[in-house]
């Protein structure tokens, strides 16, 4: 057993500050444990969301020595506790109280985004190959740790015109479904504000599911904007030769 | 509905502990110190020339740079903005240049100087979206690389391999490795389709760019190694200051 210290932060929408709290870790515990120490023992108004402790409710996200993470998941032999540790809340949504923040603008942002959208009389059979890169997406737990890195939101608070890396996720896993008909570049490009992403990829560094958010999900949906909005040749002979791309979508148009 | 952070405006930089400044800084000091020296080389109108072997830098498509002496600027501009251009606009390249050069953001979770962000979204950063053309362009330039890569066994006391030869190999191969790792050739050949079952081949395509491409910043770097050392070899092997090792 060994005596760490950790720096807190307490406050609320009026302000904070870091608090000391010095306490007695044992081997195989995550900072979600400390924080559930403090409060048992020396701050029971220490206010703090969790839920599954086993990374996969989402609600534990936190800043952990400047890090997002959840805090459920960091061991604390993953940090250098022979120095203070600091614990405060995630960076880019407004505090509630201590470590809780009010994540609510992510789901008044997700109201951008299309829903899932089938061809009329669809056929729903579907083959592995055709979901497999959606379901990569599906795994997202909405613990929004990407989108409080994401520096769009961090450091220039753009949250009018873009929707941060776990809305493009989503949105790829619409768009990129095989039996979807609905057409979102439009929102991608304008509301969306893909454009904003400059895929520097700290978002796809901090997610628990380990999702791909930039390669697979991003760069592709930057791609088919590009085939939208920014590549003439391609749109000259697909207007020559008719999309073939996506007929469902024409058919969907004329229901 | 308020979404201003409460604790977004404070000004500490980061509460990082390790070393987050040290892969940007490594990122700008090898890329400017590779530009730097591409400048100079290409401007030199020499020593990109020794027995079967041409400088990257000088491989002219359906020519070569000693035809080209009469030019008033220097044969390799004929050429070398179709690597700039691909690499510049590169998805991977684009991450390291916005980190290393903008420090937009510098690291992840530090902070940056405030100013006005406009992303990819205004000029000239929105030129990125043109990648996808660099790709054709490089796709092309680099059959000529091949085919240099190919005379460098063809010596005047006949066919042989020296050390040029493998150097002038391993460019081409990781040059290869590079260009169809890209993201935008995976979008091409197969990620802009929904329907992968409807389209087994392109689909097997698009899976084998895909664990390429995983690698596509080891692939970025090697590559431009590559080409540097070989630019240098042969430079000094023009110079007189080595000599080139034949293996047979
Ligand atoms: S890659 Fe794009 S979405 Fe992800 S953190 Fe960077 S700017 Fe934000
Ligand atoms: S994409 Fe990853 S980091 Fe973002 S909300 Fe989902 S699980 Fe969390
Ligand atoms: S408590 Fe559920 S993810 Fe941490």
């Amino acid at each position: 057993m060994s005596t760490v210290t950790f720096k807190v932060f307490r406050g609320d929408q009026n302000g904070g500050e870091l608090q000391d709290y010095t306490v007695e870790v044992q081997e195989g515990m995550v900072v979600l444990d400390v924080i559930h120490k403090i409060q048992a023992e020396q701050a029971p108004d220490l206010a703090v969301r969790w839920n599954c402790k086993a990374g996969k409710c989402g609600s534990c996200g936190a800043e952990v020595n400047g890090k997002p993470t959840l805090m459920c998941m960091t061991r604390l032999d993953t940090i250098d506790t022979s120095k203070p540790v600091t614990v405060r809340p995630m960076k880019t949504f407004p505090v509630i109280r201590d470590l809780a923040t009010d994540v609510k603008w992510n789901y008044e942002a997700n109201k951008k985004i299309k829903p899932f959208a089938p061809a009329p009389n669809t056929n729903w059979v579907m083959f592995q190959e055709d979901v497999d890169r959606v379901q990569e997406f599906r795994k997202c737990i909405e613990c929004f740790l990407c989108q409080n890195t994401c520096h769009v939101l961090r450091e220039h608070g753009e949250k009018t015109g873009f929707i941060g890396p776990r809305l493009l996720v989503r949105t790829a896993s619409l768009e990129m479904h095989p039996l979807d008909v609905e057409n979102r570049l439009d929102m991608l490009k304008n509301e969306g504000g893909i454009g904003y992403c400059n895929i520097t990829k700290c978002c796809t560094e901090v997610c628990p599911e380990h999702i791909h958010i930039t390669d697979n999900a991003i760069i592709p949906l930057k791609e088919r904007v590009v085939d939208e909005y920014y590549d003439p040749v391609l749109r000259f002979f697909r207007r020559l030769f008719g999309s073939k791309k996506r007929p469902e979508l024409s058919q969907a148009a004329d229901d | 509905m308020s979404t201003k952070p409460v604790i977004g405006t404070d000004k500490r930089l980061t509460e990082r502990q390790d070393l987050w400044w040290l892969e940007p800084l490594l990122v700008a000091v090898v890329l400017t110190s590779f530009v730097i020296y591409t400048i100079w080389a290409v401007l030199q109108r020499s020593d990109f020339h020794f027995g079967p072997y041409t400088s990257p830098f000088y491989s002219i498509p359906f020519t070569s740079a000693e035809k080209l002496e009469w030019l008033p600027f220097s044969p390799a501009f004929l050429v070398i903005w179709i690597p700039i251009g691909f690499r510049a606009t590169c998805y991977y390249f684009r991450r390291n240049m916005y980190r290393a050069f903008f420090w937009d953001p510098p690291a992840c979770w530090v902070a940056e100087p405030k100013r006005s962000y406009s992303g990819e979204r205004k000029f000239p950063f929105v030129l990125n979206n043109l990648h996808r053309y660099f790709w054709y362009l490089a796709v092309f330039a680099l059959f000529f690389h091949i085919y240099e890569a190919g005379k460098a066994f063809f010596f005047e006391d006949g066919f042989g391999m020296g050390l040029g030869t493998l150097i002038m190999l391993l460019d081409v191969t990781f040059l290869s490795l590079y260009i169809f790792s890209c993201h935008s050739w995976r979008h091409l050949a197969g990620g802009c389709l929904n329907c992968f079952s409807k389209h087994k081949g392109r689909y097997t395509l698009w899976q084998r760019i895909s664990q390429l491409n995983e690698q596509h910043g080891l692939w970025f770097w090697l590559s431009l190694m590559t080409v540097w050392v070989t630019d240098i070899y042969i430079r000094l092997l023009s110079k007189g200051i080595l000599t080139d090792v034949r293996f047979f």
